[in-house]
């Protein structure tokens, strides 16, 4: 059972096998190119390997393995577009190693938890993407607060769901 | 050193990997248009991981979709048979005017000595993927190298433009969509024929730039494509402005929406061959409108038949007359039989067939070029000019 508890000393590390720390991630990239030709919108609110980024970082609750996780899915994500590679890498790096750090001082096990955080980490990622992109690649690109929040929402929502599928490939280390 | 090293060795690995990942966007950046091509070789592994399964579920589900629709789903075939043949109907009688428009044009642009743009060949490709993402407005196709594709070529629909190619891999190629804010292409709004450059917005719109805010630009004016960006033919339909207003610079900011559905793609073109020649005007003889309708209209009302047999020279006039529907109005032969014609006009062979056909001395095969005096005449069948060939005998 595992523990809930905020200690660092006492909260559960998890591991998962390796065809679910590559098989995931890669799913999650394929559905997140394939659904927009039939769901157009689902690019625009939704972003799977940002959930499934912030899941592997706050199950593990390793800071390196979060960054690292981040940073190799971003970098991927990047590979698929044609914008400079790195936009979504730097963005997914920061926010896998905040959400490993938060993972292993604070109770991430519990829906309005999860719901919180991922909201949080959306809005970061947002931020940083928007902030290289603008700042170092000089995209003209437009913040909205209203539509940010909106997808945070929107992701928080689907992130519970999906990490409750997710929580049954976790591994007791 | 070694506590602190210890102690932040986190945040050092952090900062360590964002800076080489700093680095590399640099690099990109520096580089500028061109980092596509070097980053090329890193991007083909992503590709090459994801595109195999869109490949896949792609054919399953085109797989599925043919089957229902083709063998189970059949309801009003009918039906929408018969509207679809009207629809080519009137669709016939548009083509011919606008061929002798287009045969105008061909004539004036061989006066003086223009040079069109036509397309040669395209490959037909099959839409598998996107980039996921909203600021980075492209699709994936199923064809690549191996089919000929190459960077910059047009992508179009029969609707209208989509992009042009960007990256392409040995099966599978990018295409740059037009309302990606990094796209442009050149375009010609169709009446008033101001220029501007076609851009995409941060949000997916589509805007003609370039504009000037003294000009006069009414809202559903359709935006071509103006050849001027050496990758679109010109006079591609591009789409319909949507909303005109004041923008910054002394331009008007001019929202277009694309004929192409391009949230919405399945399957597209790619220009891989396109021709630039001189314009030739062609001076063959053309259908005329007024042809094909005078073949639709109903003619004099039926004789009788001793009456018919009592006029002078009816029994020069061959029996198969009698039973051939459509009497060719100009001698048209490749528009003159039932099949060509369809249901309508054998709905109304009847009439015609009664028309009564007075032989004349000068009743011969009419020439090829005896649709300019036809066109003159009123859309209906000339009643004594009989039609004596051997093709009138045989409808088909």
């Amino acid at each position: 059972m595992p523990i809930t508890y905020t200690s660092g000393e006492q909260v559960e590390v998890y591991r998962f096998s390796i065809p679910v720390t590559v098989g995931v991630p890669l799913l999650a990239l394929f559905v997140q190119v394939f659904v927009p030709l039939r769901f157009p919108k689902f690019a625009v609110y939704f972003d799977l390997p940002l959930l499934v980024t912030i899941f592997f970082a706050m199950a593990r609750r390793n800071p390196i393995s979060g960054l690292l996780t981040g940073g190799v899915i971003g970098l991927a994500q990047d590979m698929l577009g044609h914008n400079p590679i790195g936009l979504y890498g730097i963005s997914k790096t920061i926010v896998g190693y905040g959400a490993s750090s938060l993972g292993a001082k604070l109770d991430v096990e519990n829906v309005g938890a999860r719901f919180l955080v991922t909201l949080g980490f959306y809005l970061v990622h947002a931020a940083v993407y928007f902030t290289v992109a603008r700042g170092l690649v000089s995209l003209n690109l437009n913040w909205s607060w209203s539509r940010g929040v909106f997808a945070g929402l929107a992701n928080a929502a689907l992130g519970v769901v999906l990490y409750f599928f997710l929580d049954k490939f976790k591994q007791r280390t | 050193m070694e506590s602190v090293l210890g102690r932040y060795r986190n945040l050092i690995i952090l900062v360590g990997v964002l800076f080489l990942q700093v680095l590399g966007l640099a690099v990109q950046v520096k580089r500028g248009p061109s980092a596509g091509e070097g980053t090329r070789l890193i991007r083909v592994w992503a590709v090459g991981a994801i595109t195999p399964f869109e490949r896949s579920l792609i054919w399953v589900e085109n797989g599925g979709s043919t089957l229902w629709h083709n063998y189970f789903y059949l309801r009003g075939v009918r039906a929408e048979n018969r509207e679809l043949k009207a629809q080519i109907e009137q669709m016939r009688l548009e083509q011919v005017r606008l061929s002798e428009d287009a045969a105008q044009a061909r004539r004036l642009q061989s006066l003086l000595a223009f040079k069109e743009q036509y397309i040669q060949k395209t490959v037909a490709a099959q839409v598998i993927g996107s980039s996921g993402s909203d600021l980075s407005r492209i699709i994936y196709i199923d064809k690549g190298e191996h089919d000929g594709l190459k960077r910059d070529m047009a992508v179009i629909t029969a609707n209208g433009i989509v992009g042009k190619v960007l990256l392409v891999y040995p099966s599978v190629a990018q295409v740059l969509l037009i309302s990606d804010q990094s796209s442009g292409v050149g375009a010609i709004l169709e009446k008033s024929r101001l220029q501007g450059v076609l851009r995409g917005t941060p949000n997916g719109e589509v805007v003609l730039e370039r504009v000037m805010s003294d000009e006069t630009v009414p809202q559903g004016e359709t935006v071509l494509t103006s050849g001027g960006d050496q990758i679109f033919p010109k006079g591609l339909p591009v789409g319909t402005v949507t909303h005109v207003g004041n923008g910054k610079d002394l331009f008007l900011n001019i929202k277009v929406k694309p004929a192409a559905d391009l949230s919405k793609l399945e399957e597209v073109l790619v220009l891989v061959e396109k021709q630039e020649r001189q314009a030739v005007a062609d001076d063959s003889a053309r259908e005329k409108a007024a042809d094909i309708l005078a073949q639709r209209l109903p003619g004099v009302p039926d004789k009788p038949a001793d009456a018919a047999a009592a006029t002078p020279g009816a029994e020069s006039a061959p029996a198969a007359d009698k039973t051939a529907p459509n009497t060719k109005v100009a001698g048209n032969p490749a528009v003159a039989g039932p099949k060509a014609t369809g249901d309508s006009a054998a709905t109304s062979a009847p009439l015609k067939s009664a028309t009564p056909k007075p032989a004349t001395p000068q009743s011969k095969p009419a020439p090829a070029t005896a649709s300019k005096p036809a066109a003159k005449s009123p859309a209906m069948p000339p009643p004594t000019a009989p039609q004596p060939s051997g093709d009138d005998a045989n409808p088909h």
